[in-house]
C-alpha cells in the first residue's frame, strides 16, 4: 500500500484547487489594523501597549494570559489608536488593538531578507522558547499556542513529528503554494520542530493531489541533508488533515477520546507553522503575517496573499476587486470548516487560511426532508459515530444518552451533513449536544478536583 | 450582492439527495423492466402501470388529506415500491388485486408509520405477501413467458412450486430440475412472477447501484453466500431430497429480492456488520421456508423476519468508534 | 370426564400457588409511601412542565410532602389555588403569591431592526446563538428562530410573522418558566402581571451604548437614563446602558413610558391609551414646583444659614453620642 489515510470514514468532495497556480503574493499593510487579542485557543492575551504608543513591525503588543496563551505582536508599524471591543467576523465583541499605519518600519534584530539559514540550534528549549516568543500558534485552523503542544506534560514523550501538508479542504491552496515556494523554510522549520522534540523522526504527509509539491520536497530534503524526514504520500480524503486522522494515517494509532496526540507519542504542525517556527527561530520574525487563500468560481481574480495579522476582511476583498455580484457567502477557511463571515469590518486572525466566496447555489442549503436511514452519515463520520443519533439525541436535549453515544468525540469535520441525502442539519444539532457533554465532563472534572483537594485538607 | 448568507459549517453539500438516490434505483429496475415487458407483454406493462400509478396516488392522497403534509411522491420513493410490487406479482394478475397490493404497501405498510423512512418492513414485500395470502389463485399460478406479441400463455407452476409439488408426488428432485436449463433462467425464460425471471437484468442493474455507491453490496453477498452454502449442505447430504445451489440462488425471486428489496435503505441495518448479519438472516431463513416450508418461495417471508429484526440489528452492530475500544 | 376434573384441578391449583407467589413478592417488594403524595399529586396540574424546578408533578408532591413548609416550593403553573388545596392537604400555612406572566423583552421587529445578513443553518435559536450573534446589528435581541415557542407546552406563544419576535398568549401563560430557560438570548422574563393585568416593562436587553444600540434598532433603550429621572418612586435602574423597572416599586404612573425617547418602555392592559401630551405636561409642572420649592428652600437656607447649621450641627452630636 503506497498511499496512507485514515481507517474510517471521510468523504472526498470536489478538489477545487482553482488558485493552485497563483504565486504568493505580499499583500501591502492596510491604512488602520485591528489586531485581536483572542486569536488563538486558551485565554485572551493582556494588551501591554497604550493608547498614543509608538509601535514598530515584530514589538510585543499583548502578552499571554495563562500558560495556554501567546503573544501577539504588532504586525505593522504605526501608532496605537484605541483598544477596545471590536466585533469579529461572527459579530461578537473581543478586545482589538487598533494600529493606523505608519511607514513600514520593522523592529531591529529581525531578518526579513530572502537568504536561508540552515544552521539548527543544539538546544532543543531554546527553539522551544523562541517559537513562544515568536508568539506561533497552529495554522491548521485551530490556533492552539505551539509551544504549549511542544511541552509534553510530564511521563508523555513524543515519537515523531507530523508535518501536516494535506490540505484536504478544497479550495484552500495557501499550504500548496507555501511548499512550492518556501519549502526549504518549511523543511528547515520541521528541523528545528524535531530538534526542539529531541530529534525524533519526522514526516511530511501530502496529499496525492500535489505531486509537484511532493516531488520539491522529496528534493529540498534530500538537497539540505536532513536525515530522519520523509515525505508521505496520502490519499485524497478528508478530513485527512484533521490531527487525529493525520495520525492514524502516518503512524496507525489512534489517539482516545478526550486525549491529546502525545498520548500515541505524535505532535502534528502545519506546513504554515512549521514555516512560522522557522521565521521565529531563525530569523528572528514573529507571527505578523500569514498567507491567505482568496478564491472561489465566482470569483474573478483568485489569489495567494501574504496578510499581515488584523488586516480588516474588506481591505482584502478590495485589493483584489470587490465581491462578485453572485456571491452570497464568504467563508473564512475551507468550505467544510470554515467559518461564515457575517461582517466585513472584521480583521483578519492569525489562523485565517482563506477567504472562499461561495454563490447561492453553491451553498444554500435544500430543505430538510426526512431520514430515510441510509446510514451515509455514519458510513462518513470519521470518528465512528452514528451523526442520525447522535442528532436526535441532542434534539430531545438527552446529554446523558449523548455521551453514552460519544459526541463528545465530534471532531465537527462535517462530513454527515455533506453527505445526508436528506440534508438533514446533523452537524448544527450534534454542535450543541458536544457542547453540553463537554460542558457536563469539565463540570465533573472540576467536582472531583474539589473533592480531592477538600479531602486533603482534612 | 444583497445580504451576506451565514451558517455553520460546512458549507458545501454533496450532489445526493433522496430523490437522486431513489431515481437511481429507478434506473437500476430499469433493465428488468425492459425485459419482464419484452417477455410478457402488454400485460406486464399494465400491471407495472397500475402498480406504479396507484402507489404514487396513494402516497400523494393520504399526505394530503389524512396526514396533510408535504407530499413527499417528490422523492420517487413510491416510485420504487410500484415497480417492486409490480416485478414481484404474476403478468396475469388483474388490475384491482394489483390495486389492492398497493393499498396494503402504501397505506399500510408505509404511511401508517409515517412514511419514508419510518416503515419498519419493506413496503412492496408487504404488499406481495398481503395478495399472496389473500389471492392465492392469482398468485401462485403463473404462466410461461409469451413475449410481447407471443400468443396466449399456458398456465403451470414456477420451478420451485413445481419441485415441491412433484416432491409431495414423490419424484425426486434430480428428475423434477432436469426439466429446466439454468441458461433460462439467467436470460428470463421461465415462468414465474415477473422479477424472477431476468436475474442478469437485475443483476446488472445492482452493480449500477453499487458503481454510483448506492447501496453497499454486503448484504446482497452475504444473502448469495449463505443460500448458497446452506444448499450447498443439504444438497450435499440427500440430492434426491434438496435442489442445488445454483437452482436456489436462480429461482424464486432470490436475485430480485437480494439486491433490491432487502437493500432498502428504511428496512436494513446501517452498519456493514449487521447488514451481513442481516444478509445471513435472510439467507438462511430463506433456505429453511424452501426446504422445510409449506410455501415453494421464501425471500419475502424471509426479508420480512428480518426487517423485524434490525433495530435490534442496529443497536448490536455498531461502528467501531475512533480511539475507542 | 377424568381429563375434564384433571385440568379443572391443574388449573385451579397452578391458580392458587401462582398466587401466592404473587402476593409474598409484593409483601417482599412493597415500597411504604406516604398517602399524601399520592393525594399531592391529585391535586396538581399534571402538566409535568418542571416549572416548580421539580422533574414532574411526582417529584413536587414527594419534595412538598417532605419539606417543613411551602415558602420555597411553589407551583407556577396551578397558582395559588393549587398551593391552598396543596396546603390543606398537607396541614401547612399557604401564602399567596402574585401570578406571574412571561415577558419578552425584545421589540426589534423587522421593521425596527433591518436584518443585516440572512441566516441558513437549522432554525433554533439555541444553535444560531453558538455561530453568531445574529442576523441583524443588535447582538442581544431575539433571534427569532422560536426556540422559546417549541419550549412553550401551554402554547402560550407564537411567532408573529409580521414582526418576527415571539407574543405571549397571557391567558395561556402559567409562567413556568420553560422559555426563559429556552432563551438563548435572556430575553424573556417573568413578571408579576400586575394588578387587572396592567404592567410597565422595558422591551429591550440591548446593552451596548446608545447610539450603537439606536443605529441596530429604532425601539432600543438607549441608556439615556430619562426615565429613571423621571420615576418618582425610584423604580427603575439603568445599568450597563439599558433600564430595568422593578415590579415591586413600580406604581404604573406611566410617566416614564411617555417620557421614552425611543418607545422602549411598554405598559399593557392599562384601560385608557398613554395620552403623552398630558403626562409631559403632569411632569412639567411638578419638576416646576419642585424646582420653586428647591429654590425656595435655599432662599430660606440663605435667610437664616447660622441656626439652621448648628441644630444640625446638634444633631450630628447626639447621633454620634449614642
Amino acid at each position: 500500500m503506497s498511499k496512507h489515510t485514515f481507517s474510517i470514514g471521510g468523504v472526498h468532495p470536489h478538489d477545487s484547487k482553482i488558485s493552485r497556480e497563483c504565486a504568493l503574493e505580499q499583500l501591502p499593510p492596510a491604512p488602520v489594523v485591528y489586531i485581536g487579542v483572542s486569536q488563538h485557543i486558551g485565554a485572551p492575551s493582556v494588551p501591554c501597549v497604550a493608547v498614543g504608543d509608538k509601535v514598530k513591525v515584530g514589538q510585543v503588543i499583548a502578552e499571554p494570559g495563562g500558560f495556554v496563551g501567546a503573544f501577539i505582536h504588532s504586525s505593522v508599524s504605526g501608532t496605537v489608536k484605541s483598544i477596545g471591543p471590536r466585533a469579529d467576523l461572527a459579530g461578537r465583541a473581543t478586545t482589538h488593538i487598533e494600529i493606523a499605519v505608519e511607514g513600514d518600519e520593522w523592529l531591529e534584530g529581525i531578518d526579513t531578507s530572502d537568504t536561508l539559514v540552515t544552521e539548527i540550534p543544539e538546544d532543543g528549549k531554546a527553539i522551544v522558547e523562541k517559537i513562544r516568543l515568536g508568539g506561533v500558534v497552529g495554522l491548521g485552523g485551530a490556533t492552539f499556542p505551539t509551544q504549549v503542544k511542544l511541552s509534553p506534560p510530564p511521563g508523555s514523550k513524543c515519537e515523531r513529528v507530523i508535518i501536516n501538508g494535506c490540505e484536504c479542504e478544497p479550495y484552500l491552496t495557501s499550504d500548496f503554494r507555501t511548499l512550492m515556494e518556501k519549502g526549504e523554510q518549511v523543511v528547515v522549520g520541521a528541523a528545528l520542530l524535531q530538534k526542539a522534540m529531541g530529534g525524533v523522526p519526522c514526516t511530511i504527509a501530502i496529499e496525492e493531489n500535489k505531486p509537484e509539491a511532493i516531488a520539491h520536497i522529496r528534493e529540498v530534503i534530500a538537497r539540505l541533508g536532513y536525515g530522519d524526514m520523509d515525505v508521505m504520500v496520502m490519499k485524497m480524503m478528508y478530513p485527512q488533515g484533521g490531527e487525529k486522522q493525520l495520525i492514524d494515517a502516518v503512524m496507525h494509532r489512534q489517539v482516545g477520546s478526550g486525549a491529546l496526540p502525545i498520548s500515541v507519542g505524535a505532535v502534528v504542525q502545519n506546513v504554515a507553522t512549521a514555516l512560522a517556527v522557522y521565521e521565529a527561530v531563525l530569523k528572528n520574525k514573529p507571527l505578523v503575517d500569514n498567507s491567505v487563500t482568496v478564491t472561489g468560481e465566482c470569483f474573478p481574480k483568485q489569489a495567494n496573499l501574504v496578510v499581515r495579522v488584523g488586516t480588516p476582511l474588506r481591505y482584502i476583498i478590495d485589493y483584489l476587486g470587490g465581491i462578485p455580484a453572485d456571491a452570497v457567502k464568504i467563508i473564512s477557511g475551507g468550505p467544510m470548516m470554515g467559518r461564515a463571515v457575517a461582517n466585513l469590518e472584521a480583521a483578519t486572525v492569525k489562523g485565517t487560511g482563506a477567504l472562499l466566496f461561495l454563490t447561492e447555489k453553491q451553498t444554500r442549503r435544500a430543505p430538510e426532508t426526512r431520514c430515510i436511514r441510509c446510514g451515509k452519515c455514519a458510513d462518513a463520520c470519521p470518528m465512528g459515530l452514528e451523526p442520525f443519533l447522535l442528532n436526535k439525541l441532542s434534539k430531545a436535549a438527552d446529554w446523558e444518552a449523548c455521551e453514552a453515544n460519544a459526541a463528545q468525540d465530534c471532531i465537527e469535520c462535517g462530513c454527515c451533513l455533506y453527505s445526508c441525502p436528506a440534508q438533514i442539519p446533523l452537524l448544527d444539532n450534534i454542535r450543541v449536544g458536544k457542547g453540553f457533554v463537554l460542558n457536563a465532563i469539565r463540570a465533573r472534572a472540576a467536582a472531583a478536583k474539589a473533592a480531592a483537594e477538600a479531602a486533603k485538607s482534612k | 450582492m444583497s445580504k451576506l448568507l451565514v451558517s455553520p459549517s460546512p458549507h458545501i453539500h454533496s450532489k445526493d439527495s433522496t430523490r437522486s438516490l431513489m431515481l437511481d434505483v429507478v434506473i437500476a429496475l430499469i433493465p428488468a423492466v425492459i425485459c419482464s415487458v419484452l417477455f410478457y407483454g402488454w400485460q406486464e406493462l399494465l400491471v407495472l402501470g397500475v402498480s406504479v400509478a396507484s402507489c404514487v396516488l396513494l402516497e400523494w392522497a393520504i399526505t394530503k388529506y389524512l396526514l396533510k403534509t408535504p407530499s413527499t411522491v417528490g422523492d420517487l420513493s413510491a416510485v420504487i415500491t410500484g415497480i417492486l410490487l409490480a416485478l414481484n406479482l404474476p403478468y396475469t394478475t388483474p388490475w384491482w388485486v394489483v390495486f389492492a397490493g398497493a393499498v396494503v404497501a402504501i397505506g399500510v405498510a408505509k404511511m401508517t408509520f409515517g412514511g419514508i423512512g419510518q416503515n419498519i418492513w419493506n413496503p412492496a414485500l408487504v404488499g406481495r405477501v398481503f395478495l399472496l395470502v389473500s389471492f392465492p389463485t392469482y398468485m401462485t399460478s403463473w404462466s410461461a413467458p409469451k413475449g410481447l406479441f407471443g400468443a396466449d400463455a399456458v398456465s403451470g407452476a414456477t420451478p420451485l412450486g413445481a419441485i415441491q409439488e412433484g416432491l409431495m408426488r414423490g419424484s425426486t428432485v434430480q428428475e423434477l430440475t432436469s426439466a429446466y436449463d439454468y441458461r433460462d433462467m439467467l436470460f428470463a425464460n421461465l415462468g414465474g412472477s415477473a422479477g424472477e425471471v431476468c436475474a442478469l437484468a437485475l443483476l446488472a442493474g445492482f452493480v449500477y447501484l453499487c458503481c454510483r455507491k448506492v447501496v453497499k453490496p454486503w448484504i446482497t453477498l452475504s444473502i448469495f453466500g449463505t443460500v448458497a452454502l446452506t444448499s450447498l449442505v443439504f444438497w450435499g447430504i440427500d440430492p434426491a431430497r434438496f435442489t442445488d445451489p445454483l437452482f436456489n440462488l436462480l429461482t424464486g425471486g432470490l436475485v430480485l429480492g437480494a439486491c433490491f428489496m432487502a437493500t432498502d435503505y428504511v428496512t436494513s441495518p446501517m452498519s456493514v456488520k449487521g447488514g451481513i448479519v442481516f444478509g445471513i438472516g435472510i439467507g438462511f431463513l430463506t433456505m429453511m421456508i424452501r426446504y422445510f416450508g409449506s410455501y415453494p418461495e421464501g425471500v419475502s417471508f424471509a426479508i420480512l423476519i428480518m426487517n423485524s429484526v434490525v433495530p435490534l440489528l442496529n443497536m448490536w452492530f455498531k461502528q467501531k468508534k475512533f480511539g475507542r475500544k | 370426564m377424568n381429563v375434564l376434573i384433571w385440568t379443572i384441578a391443574v388449573v385451579t391449583v397452578l391458580g392458587l400457588v401462582l398466587a401466592l407467589v404473587l402476593y409474598l413478592v409484593a409483601q417482599r417488594f412493597k415500597v411504604e409511601e406516604d398517602p399524601r403524595i399520592d393525594e399531592v399529586e391529585k391535586a396538581m396540574p399534571g402538566a409535568n412542565c418542571g416549572g416548580c424546578g421539580f422533574a414532574g408533578c411526582r417529584a413536587f408532591a414527594e419534595a412538598a410532602v417532605k419539606a417543613p413548609d411551602l415558602d420555597s416550593i411553589y407551583c407556577p403553573v396551578g397558582g395559588n389555588d393549587t398551593m391552598a388545596k396543596v396546603a390543606a392537604i398537607l396541614g401547612y400555612e399557604v401564602k399567596a403569591k402574585a401570578p406571574m406572566v412571561a415577558v419578552v423583552r425584545c421589540n426589534g421587529s423587522c421593521e425596527a431592526r433591518p436584518r443585516v445578513n440572512e441566516y441558513d443553518g437549522y432554525a433554533s435559536c439555541y444553535v444560531k446563538s453558538l455561530l453568531y450573534t445574529g442576523d441583524t446589528g443588535c447582538s442581544f435581541g431575539c433571534l427569532g428562530c422560536g426556540d422559546c415557542v417549541n419550549a412553550c407546552q401551554f402554547g402560550a406563544l407564537s411567532m408573529d410573522p409580521l414582526t418576527g419576535l415571539p407574543v405571549v398568549d397571557q391567558e395561556k401563560c402559567t409562567a413556568c418558566g420553560a422559555c426563559v430557560k429556552a432563551c438563548p438570548k435572556r430575553i424573556i422574563e417573568l413578571r408579576p402581571k400586575g394588578p387587572r393585568g396592567m404592567r410597565m416593562f422595558v422591551s429591550c436587553v440591548n446593552k451596548d451604548k446608545g447610539p450603537v444600540a439606536r443605529k441596530a434598532c429604532a425601539n432600543a433603550c438607549i441608556g439615556c437614563g430619562i426615565c429613571a429621572k423621571t420615576c418618582t418612586h425610584e423604580a427603575i435602574t439603568v445599568e450597563g446602558n439599558v433600564a430595568y423597572i422593578d415590579p415591586a416599586k413600580c406604581k404604573l404612573c406611566r410617566e416614564c413610558e411617555a417620557m421614552c425617547p425611543t418607545g422602549a418602555i411598554h405598559g399593557v392592559n392599562f384601560p385608557k391609551p398613554l395620552d403623552k401630551d398630558a403626562i409631559k405636561e403632569r411632569i412639567k409642572i411638578r419638576q416646576q414646583k419642585a424646582k420653586e420649592a428647591a429654590e425656595a428652600a435655599k432662599a430660606a437656607a440663605a435667610e437664616k444659614p447660622v441656626i439652621l447649621s448648628a441644630s444640625e450641627e446638634s444633631e450630628k452630636k447626639e447621633a454620634t453620642n449614642e
